[in-house]
């Protein structure tokens, strides 16, 4: 069965907390937040649910400039944002559980905040160890 | 006021069979705060999306997790068959909807049992994993695998039932049944179990719906929120209800559970009932360009299966919201104010899936 067709708003940081009150006061629920990579810079999406529907808030980001967290209003937000500053290097700030970057614990810092995977070739000797 | 001491909890404990760090705080014998770690299982799956084939890449998003990993592979291609407006066959859509469906009964069953061997009743563990054995033949003899089933494709599925294996899967659901009737009986009334859940892990149901609780979690918390409600694939002609409960305790999560596991029967009923003739699979052609939210419900709750493609043959990113993500917000709430001999019971009833969360 065909889906039905989602919307995603665009809209710019400083905008952030006051639609996401208007999300919260409306009594949806926050359903995720996801990170992606375009180009050299980023987007994040805030999904929200109401009625089995869903709705897409998204913002532009980088690696040097903070996003306000939205954990105060919406706590079960921590969880996205510090997998976020993890995976892809995204500074959060006044997130109210804030792991500071042991949340998840990769051998490589923010694995997914750069351009492509690097594929490393054994050397032959090191093969045979 | 008593002094505090932190008690590690995992990543290796005997209640857990994947590793998460819980960096408990106690008073006495009271959780006053639960402080969770994850990452030891992180394999960078989404990562991976770069370099394999979008259809390739089917049976690497059936691999995150090895329990619903069906609805894994299924939500995936769901996804990208929207992004590339694809109208897969209805034969296919009910077919996936009867294997989501075991996989969720075999997902229910090995949790109860896991969870009786939390409370220290070993009797009741066995005999649900007996009972999920026979789910597991359904699933190996119909897709070939008992764990990883193999069988979704980007435009459909890969395997067919006939008619003759229709007739089998009718004559064993009332033997499944009975089984369901006789586990629920025991969870809902021995004392055993009433005494470890009742009244443990309260999650009221404002607080469900503010931490962004999903699956049997918000649902034994009185929310009535089940992906299925949407009617994605086959769901919308399967007349599905929902199990909900109102205590929003352990004993709650739990029963909701074993309710599911009747539902679950119903629908395969009803999907061997209405499944139309015709094609499983269509032909794909070309590289997919957009961008998807896929919303289905696993055996835990919701999963959302996000991607983007740019028109070539590697997507661009895929991302995966998993049930047990979203529910560590409440984990943590539940676990604060607990005994520390409840803690084991109370990370139990999220149905916790460390691989799956951590992709």
């Amino acid at each position: 069965m065909k889906q039905p067709e989602q919307k995603i708003e665009t809209i710019t940081v400083s905008d952030l907390i006051h639609q996401v009150h208007v999300y919260h006061d409306d009594g949806y629920r926050l359903v995720q937040i996801s990170c992606a990579q375009e180009g050299d810079a980023f987007e994040l999406t805030y999904t929200f649910d109401r009625d089995l529907i869903l709705s897409h808030l998204r913002i532009p980001a980088d690696q040097k400039t903070s996003i306000p967290s939205i954990s105060r209003i919406y706590l079960a937000s921590f969880v996205y944002e510090n997998e976020i500053a993890d995976l892809f290097g995204i500074p959060f700030s006044g997130i109210a559980v804030d792991y500071k970057g042991t949340f998840i614990r990769t051998s490589v810092p923010h694995p997914f905040g750069t351009p492509q995977i690097t594929t490393l070739k054994k050397k032959q000797e090191d093969q045979h160890e | 006021m008593s002094k505090q001491i932190i008690v590690p909890f995992g990543p290796q404990h005997p209640v857990l069979p994947e590793p998460i760090h819980l960096d408990l705080v106690l008073e006495d014998e009271r959780v006053v705060e639960a402080i969770p770690s994850i990452g030891y299982v992180h394999r960078g799956l989404e990562k991976l999306v770069e370099k394999r084939d979008y259809k390739d890449y089917v049976f690497i998003s059936e691999r995150i997790c090895g329990i619903c990993s069906f609805i894994h592979g299924a939500t995936y291609c769901q996804a990208v068959e929207q992004v590339m407006g694809l109208e897969i066959p209805r034969r296919a859509e009910f077919l996936r909807a009867i294997w989501s469906e075991y996989s969720r009964m075999h997902s229910h069953l090995l949790w109860l049992g896991c969870f009786a061997d939390a409370m220290g009743y070993e009797n009741l563990f066995m005999n649900c994993w007996k009972v999920r054995e026979k789910i597991l033949d359904v699933l190996e003899r119909t897709t070939g695998g008992r764990v990883i089933q193999g069988v979704n494709r980007v435009g459909g599925v890969s395997r067919d039932m006939d008619a003759a294996e229709f007739r089998r899967i009718e004559t064993e659901i009332p033997g499944l049944r009975a089984d369901y009737t006789e586990l629920t009986r025991i969870f809902d009334e021995d004392l055993t179990v009433q005494t470890r859940t009742k009244g443990v892990g309260m999650l009221s149901k404002d607080m469900a719906w503010e931490l962004g609780a999903v699956g049997p979690v918000i649902r034994g918390s009185g929310h009535a929120v089940d992906a299925r409600m949407t009617g994605y694939g086959a769901y919308d002609e399967l007349d599905f209800k929902p199990v909900v409960r109102t205590e929003g305790d352990c004993h709650a999560r739990c029963l909701v559970r074993a309710g599911e596991l009747f539902t679950s029967l119903d629908l395969i009923e009803n999907a061997i009932d209405r499944i139309p003739k015709g094609d499983i699979l269509i032909p794909v052609k070309g590289n997919p360009s957009g961008e998807y939210y896929a919303q289905t419900e696993q055996p835990r709750g919701e999963v959302i299966h996000y991607v983007k493609a740019n028109g070539k043959k590697n997507l661009v990113r895929h991302r995966v919201r998993t049930p047990t993500l979203a529910n560590v917000p409440p984990l943590v709430h539940m676990l604060a104010g607990c005994e520390l001999a409840d803690v084991p019971v109370i990370v139990l009833t999220i149905d916790p899936c460390i691989g799956c969360m951590e992709r």
